[in-house]
C-alpha cells in the first residue's frame, strides 16, 4: 500500500489498527451489554400478564385510539426476481382492505417490509416488524424460507401472522416447537401438493421414472421429498435427487448429471430465476431432449414465461385450483375488482389465500377488540392468536376454512396446469396456462 | 525474524500447524483421488457425458476470465479490490437488454445476427466503461493515499450503490434477453457437438483475452501500464501521467466486464439488478486462483474454475455416495481457493511480489 509516501507508512499503519483494536472492543461490550438487557427485557415483558385499560393478556395489548387506524402488516417478497410472488399477495390484502373498510369501527392501514425470499430477508423484515408495537397482526411471509427464522422473531414480539403461500410442511408440523405458536396460513400444506404431483405424474401421464431437483429452501425441499416419497410409494422410480443453489445459472452440469438416470420427467418446485434457467437448459443438455417438465407454485407465474422463454412451452405446473368452478362466483367478483384496481390479471397463485388471510384476521380482531368509554380499542395479543387458531368455517374465497392446532387453515384444493403458449401477454390460468386435472377431495 | 539471529539458535519444529496442514493436504488427496476412483467404477456417465461436462464448464470459465481480468488488472496496478466490478458487469448487459429487445423486435437480430451481436457488445463495453470510469473518479480517486482498507469499503458501497441505482432505473424483476435464431442448436466441431451459444462464448472469450494480453505486451500504453504496476512512483518520474494510466486500465476492464455481460446474456438469457454479485465473487476467486495481478493467470484461473464447477462434483462427490452434489459445487470451488490461499498465496501463476510492491 506504501506506494507513495514511503517514509511514513508504520504510523499510519499503528494508528489504524490501535483505534480498531481498542475503541472497537468497548463498543462491542456496550452493545452486547445494550442487547442483553433488550433481550431480558423482551423475555421478561411476557412473563406475566399485562393489563391495559379494559383488557389483561399474556402477550400484551395494542391500544388503538379513537379514529385512529389498526395497522396490518405484510412482510412479502415485493422486490427482487420473486416480486410477483409477494405483490400478488399484497394486492388480495389491499383488495380485502378495501372490502373490509373498517375493523372494530377503526379504519385499517397496511405498511410492509421486503423480504427478499430468503432467510436473512424474512429475519431483516420480522424484526423491523417486531420493533413496531403498534402492528396488531401480520400477513406473511411469502417464501418458507423466510418463515422460518422470521415467523418466531414475530412470536416473541407477540404479533400474529397468517401467511398466504407458505406451504413448506414443517412450519405446520405438530413437533414445530412453541417458538411457531403465532402463526398459521391460508396456503396448503406442501403434503398435499406434492402428493397431487406424483399422483398426476403416475396415475395420468402414466410414467414411471422421475427426478427431482431442489434449491435447498425449505419449500422446495420439502415438496421435491413429499413427490419423490409418493412417487415411490406409487410405484415409480426416483432417478436421482439432485440439488441447486437458488442463485444458479449454469444448470447444464446438474441436468447432465440427471439424464444419467434417463428419467422421463423431471420435478423441479423452485422459485422463477433458477427455475426459468433449468427450464431454458433442459432441452439443450443431450438425452433430455424428451424428457418432460414439472415445476410448482412457486413458478406459477407470466414472470416465470419472461425468465423461461418458448423453453416453458408444454411444461406442467401445480399449483393452487384458481378456477371459478373449484372456487365459486365469489372469486369472480374478487378477479373484477382485480382488474378495475391494478388493470391487469393477478400476477402469481396466493391472491385469493392472501386476502382470506387478511379477512380471517379483521374477523378474529373483531372477536377480541373491546373498547373502553372514550372510545378507545384495546386489543390483547394472545386473545387474538386464540380466537383465530378457534377459525372454524371461516367462508373464504379459497373455501371453508378451519384452523387446527399447527396453523393449517387452508380448504386445499390442487390443479395441474400446462403451459400452452409461454406469452406473458396471454396470461389466464385456466386456458393458458391451461388446468388439465384437479386433485379430487379427500 | 530480524531479532532471529542474536535470539538462541531455535531449530524449527514440527509444529501443530505443520500437522494440520499435511493432514488437510493429504485428506483433500484421499478425498479427492476416492472419490475419482469410486465414480468410475460406478460407470454413471459415458464419454460422451463427460465431454459435456468439461464443455459446459469451459463456457462458463470463459465468462468468469473475462470478469476476473477486470479484477486482476486494477489490482495488478492499484493493488486494490474493485468489489463494484460485478456491478460494471451488470450494468452493460442490463443496459444493452434495452437495445436487444426492439432489435428483436423489429426483426433485425435475427436477419443481421452478427451485427446485432456486435452492437450489443458495443453498447453493453461502452456502458460498462463509463461506470467502470465513473467509480473510479467518484470512489476511489480521492482515496487514492488513503489506508488500505479505506478504498476496499467504498469499493463495497459503490456495488450497492451501483445494484440498487439499477433497480431503481429498471425496476426490480429481471428480463429475458432475446434468442438468435443462428446460435440456437449445436455445431459438430472436431467430431464433438458443442451448444452454439456456448461455442461462440468460448471463440469471443479467447478473442478477447487475446487481443487484451496483446494490447498490454506489445503497445506503448500497455507497457506504461506495466510500469505504473511496477512502481507508480518511478512511473510518473519517467513522464507517465499515472492518473491517465489508472482510467485506462479502469476502462478496459469495464470493457471486458461489459463483453462478459453480453455472453453471459447470450448463454442464460436472463438479467436483473442483482446479477453481478455472485459472478463477480467467482470471478474474485478465478483471479485469486489464476494469481492476482496476473492477465493470464485470470484467464487460466476462470477456466479452471468453471471446469472444477462444472465436473468436480460428479467426478469428486459421486463416487464417495454423496447424494445431489450439484448443491456443493461452490464448496469445491471455495475449497480449491483456501488450498491455494494456504499452499501457493501467490496463486496458480503468480510470483512472489517483491517486498516494496507488497
Amino acid at each position: 500500500m506504501s506506494q507513495v509516501k514511503t517514509a511514513r507508512p508504520l504510523p499510519n499503519t499503528l494508528r489504524y489498527q490501535g483505534g480498531l483494536s481498542m475503541r472497537n472492543t468497548k463498543a462491542v461490550w456496550l452493545a452486547l451489554l445494550a442487547l442483553a438487557v433488550a433481550g431480558a427485557s423482551l423475555t421478561v415483558g411476557y412473563a406475566a400478564p399485562v393489563r391495559v385499560g379494559p383488557v389483561t393478556d399474556d402477550w400484551g395489548v395494542v391500544r388503538v385510539a379513537r379514529g385512529q387506524p389498526i395497522i396490518l402488516a405484510y412482510w412479502l417478497v415485493v422486490a427482487g426476481p420473486d416480486a410477483s410472488l409477494g405483490v400478488d399477495s399484497r394486492r388480495g390484502i389491499e383488495i380485502a382492505i378495501d372490502d373490509k373498510k373498517t375493523v372494530a369501527g377503526h379504519p385499517i392501514r397496511l405498511i410492509g417490509e421486503d423480504t427478499g425470499c430468503n432467510a436473512e430477508g424474512g429475519q431483516t423484515a420480522a424484526t423491523k416488524l417486531a420493533a413496531n408495537r403498534q402492528i396488531v397482526a401480520a400477513v406473511g411471509s411469502s417464501c418458507s424460507s423466510e418463515a422460518v427464522p422470521g415467523a418466531p422473531i414475530l412470536c416473541k414480539a407477540g404479533i400474529v401472522t397468517v401467511s398466504p403461500s407458505n406451504t413448506a410442511p414443517r412450519l405446520t408440523d405438530p413437533k414445530r416447537g412453541p417458538e411457531y405458536a403465532c402463526y398459521l396460513r391460508t396456503a396448503h400444506n406442501d403434503l398435499v401438493q406434492g402428493r397431487a404431483a406424483a399422483m398426476f405424474v403416475y396415475h395420468v401421464l402414466g410414467l414411471r421414472r422421475a427426478a427431482t431437483i431442489h434449491d435447498g429452501s425449505p419449500y422446495a425441499e420439502g415438496l421435491a421429498n413429499v413427490f419423490a416419497d409418493v412417487f415411490k410409494r406409487l410405484g415409480g422410480t426416483i432417478t436421482s435427487q439432485e440439488a441447486v443453489s437458488p442463485t444458479d445459472t449454469d444448470m447444464r452440469p446438474v441436468l447432465t448429471r440427471i439424464a444419467a438416470g434417463r428419467p422421463q420427467l423431471i420435478y423441479y418446485p423452485i422459485f422463477i430465476a433458477a427455475g426459468g434457467h433449468i427450464t431454458r437448459q433442459a432441452k439443450e443438455v443431450s438425452g433430455l431432449e424428451n424428457v418432460r417438465l414439472m415445476s410448482a407454485d412457486g413458478t406459477f407465474s407470466p414472470d416465470f414465461w419472461k425468465a423461461a422463454g418458448e423453453a416453458a412451452k408444454g411444461m406442467y405446473n401445480s399449483s393452487p385450483d384458481l378456477s371459478v368452478e373449484a372456487l365459486g362466483p365469489r372469486y369472480q367478483q374478487f378477479l373484477q375488482k382485480h382488474q378495475r384496481k391494478y388493470g391487469e390479471r393477478p400476477l402469481s397463485a396466493f391472491h385469493a389465500h392472501a386476502y382470506d388471510a387478511a379477512m380471517m384476521i379483521f374477523a378474529a380482531i373483531e372477536k377480541v377488540a373491546r373498547k373502553d368509554a372514550q372510545g378507545n380499542t384495546y386489543i390483547g395479543r394472545k386473545a387474538l392468536r386464540d380466537a383465530l387458531f378457534a377459525t372454524r368455517n371461516f367462508p373464504g374465497i379459497t373455501g371453508n376454512l378451519t384452523c387446527n392446532p399447527f396453523g393449517d387453515c387452508a380448504d386445499p384444493k390442487i390443479a395441474v396446469y400446462q403451459t400452452i403458449s409461454a406469452d406473458p401477454a396471454k396470461w389466464n390460468p385456466g386456458t393458458d396456462p391451461k388446468k388439465l386435472w384437479s386433485m379430487p377431495r379427500q | 525474524m530480524a531479532t532471529g539471529a542474536a535470539a538462541a539458535p531455535r531449530v524449527r519444529r514440527f509444529s501443530f500447524v505443520d500437522a494440520f496442514l499435511w493432514a488437510f493436504r493429504l485428506a483433500v488427496v484421499v478425498v479427492v483421488v476416492w472419490g475419482t476412483v469410486g465414480t468410475l467404477r460406478l460407470g454413471r456417465y459415458t464419454a460422451e457425458q463427460w465431454k459435456d461436462f468439461f464443455v459446459f464448464g469451459l463456457a462458463q470459465g470463459g465468462i468468469y476470465a473475462l470478469i476476473a481480468l477486470g479484477y486482476t488488472m486494477v489490482y495488478g496496478i492499484l493493488r486494490m479490490i474493485n468489489f463494484a466490478h460485478g456491478e460494471v458487469f451488470m450494468s452493460g448487459a442490463y443496459t444493452a437488454y434495452f437495445v436487444a429487445a426492439p432489435l428483436a423486435a423489429s426483426g433485425f437480430l435475427n436477419r443481421h445476427p452478427l451485427a446485432s451481436l456486435v452492437i450489443l457488445l458495443a453498447v453493453s463495453a461502452a456502458v460498462s466503461t463509463a461506470i467502470a470510469v465513473l467509480v473510479e473518479r467518484v470512489a476511489y480517486r480521492p482515496l487514492r493515499r488513503a489506508p488500505r482498507l479505506v478504498p476496499l469499503i467504498t469499493a463495497i458501497g459503490a456495488s450497492f450503490f451501483l445494484q440498487y441505482a439499477f433497480r431503481g432505473l429498471y425496476g426490480s424483476g429481471f428480463r429475458a434477453y432475446p434468442e438468435f435464431e443462428l446460435f440456437k442448436g449445436e455445431w459438430e466441431i472436431l467430431g464433438v457437438g458443442i451448444l452454439r451459444t456456448q461455442a461462440v462464448v468460448l471463440v469471443s472469450a479467447a478473442a478477447l483475452m487475446l487481443a487484451l494480453y496483446q494490447f498490454v505486451m506489445r503497445t506503448k500504453a500497455g507497457k506504461a501500464m506495466r510500469a505504473v504496476s511496477e512502481d507508480k512512483d518511478a512511473a510518473a518520474l519517467m513522464g507517465i501521467d499515472v492518473d491517465r494510466i489508472i482510467v485506462l486500465t479502469f476502462a478496459i476492464g469495464g470493457a471486458a466486464a461489459g463483453a462478459a455481460g453480453i455472453l453471459y446474456a447470450l448463454v442464460f438469457k436472463q438479467v436483473h439488478f442483482f446479477m453481478g454479485f455472485v459472478p463477480g465473487i467467482k470471478a474474485f476467486t478465478s483471479a485469486v486462483l489464476g494469481g492476482i495481478g496476473n492477465i493470464p493467470g485470470a484467464m487460466l484461473g476462470g477456466m479452471f474454475l468453471g471446469v472444477v464447477e462444472s465436473v468436480g462434483p460428479a467426478l469428486f462427490l459421486d463416487g464417495l455416495g454423496i447424494p445431489a452434489p450439484y448443491q456443493l459445487k461452490d464448496v469445491i470451488a471455495f475449497i480449491m481457493l483456501v488450498m491455494v490461499l494456504i499452499f501457493r498465496p501467490q496463486g496458480i501463476l503468480g510470483e512472489r511480489l517483491a517486498g516494496k510492491r507488497a
